[in-house]
């Protein structure tokens, strides 16, 4: 299969992982080996010093390429700061831009990411922004500096999938840098189906890390992310309104 | 000596610079990041990084998140 190039870096697997949610971490890293997933989120908070935890990037093979998310950040200048402490700690300088001032419905602040996405570029970092599906917001992400846009399908961890669809569809024909579709990818029916519409990649947290079997789910989903861009590839036939008979019409055995 | 780590107000006995500090407060401190009074401290400069009274210290690290 054609591979998925960001920033110049070429990636077979056109599946990435959050590492949210997950109850035993154990499961994580058996998700990120089954699944064959080579980019994965990780966020940055603040040390609790008043107990003990473990750190997320030990369960985190050292091959794959980690991209810190801002979340937490409200506007464009707190995206900044956490970008800038994550390129500090030397894990690299992808960056998911995440500015949600909503707690209700998480739903990302637009303009405040154009503003972050342009800083941040400007100082290089490979910067991934999560936007709400609006191409006049990719244009000028585009503009920018970003390396993709992350259109949300639906609601973060609602596993609603592709409610933006006919958006994100509107992105794909217009936008020229990769389209991740993150957020609200329930199914891996759902992935498949953001993929065969020509989707770049796509991102899935939630239905992953609170399945009853995280690991099995997500070789589901990196299975339908393969099939998805196979069947963009090989062009779908398009619908139609009527049958067409897969079967020849005449000659039938008992025909006069 | 009074520092705000973290927003929480901690008392801290001696003269501790930023690595002595991160040593004693963090479990792993490979992978803990620093802010002091606003400003990233690269680890390599934590020995040379003198705390006074009142320091504003930041101690971040790495949690899952998608």
């Amino acid at each position: 299969m054609d591979d998925l190039i960001i920033a110049g870096k070429s990636f077979k697997s056109r599946f990435m992982l959050g590492t949210g949610k997950f109850k035993n971490k154990n499961e994580l890293t058996e998700c990120i080996t089954l699944s064959g997933t080579e980019i994965v989120t990780v966020a940055l908070r603040r040390i609790d010093l008043n107990r003990h935890e473990e750190n997320i990037l030990e369960y985190i093979p050292k091959h794959i390429t980690l991209m810190t998310n801002t979340s937490g950040a409200r506007n464009a200048e707190e995206a900044v700061r956490i970008a800038r402490l994550a390129r500090e700690a030397g894990y690299g300088n992808w960056i998911k831009i995440e500015v949600i001032n909503d707690s209700k419905y998480l739903l990302p602040d637009n303009q405040e990411t154009v503003k972050a996405t342009e800083i941040l570029a400007a100082e290089g970092f490979v910067v991934m922004p999560y936007m709400y599906p609006d191409l006049n917001t990719a244009r000028a992400l585009v503009k920018a500096g970003a390396a993709t846009v992350m259109p949300l399908g639906s609601l973060i961890g609602s596993n609603q999938g592709l409610k933006t669809k006919e958006f994100i569809q509107i992105l794909l024909n217009e936008i020229d840098i990769p389209i991740v579709v993150d957020a609200g990818i329930g199914r891996p029916s759902q992935a498949a189906e953001a993929m065969e519409m020509g989707a770049h990649a796509v991102l899935v947290n939630t239905a992953i890390a609170t399945a009853d079997q995280p690991a099995v789910i997500s070789k589901a989903f990196a299975l339908a992310v393969e099939a998805g861009r196979l069947a963009f590839l090989a062009k779908l036939p398009e619908q139609k309104n009527q049958a067409q008979a897969s079967s020849p019409l005449t000659g039938f055995l008992y025909e006069k | 000596m009074k520092l705000i780590i973290n927003g929480e107000i901690k008392i801290i006995s001696g003269q501790p610079d930023l690595t002595s500090l991160v040593n004693q407060l963090c479990p792993n401190p490979k992978l803990v990041i620093a802010e002091l009074n606003g400003q990233i401290i690269k680890c390599q400069n934590w020995n040379n990084a003198s705390l006074k009274d009142e320091d504003k210290i930041e101690l971040v690290t790495f949690v899952g998140g998608g």
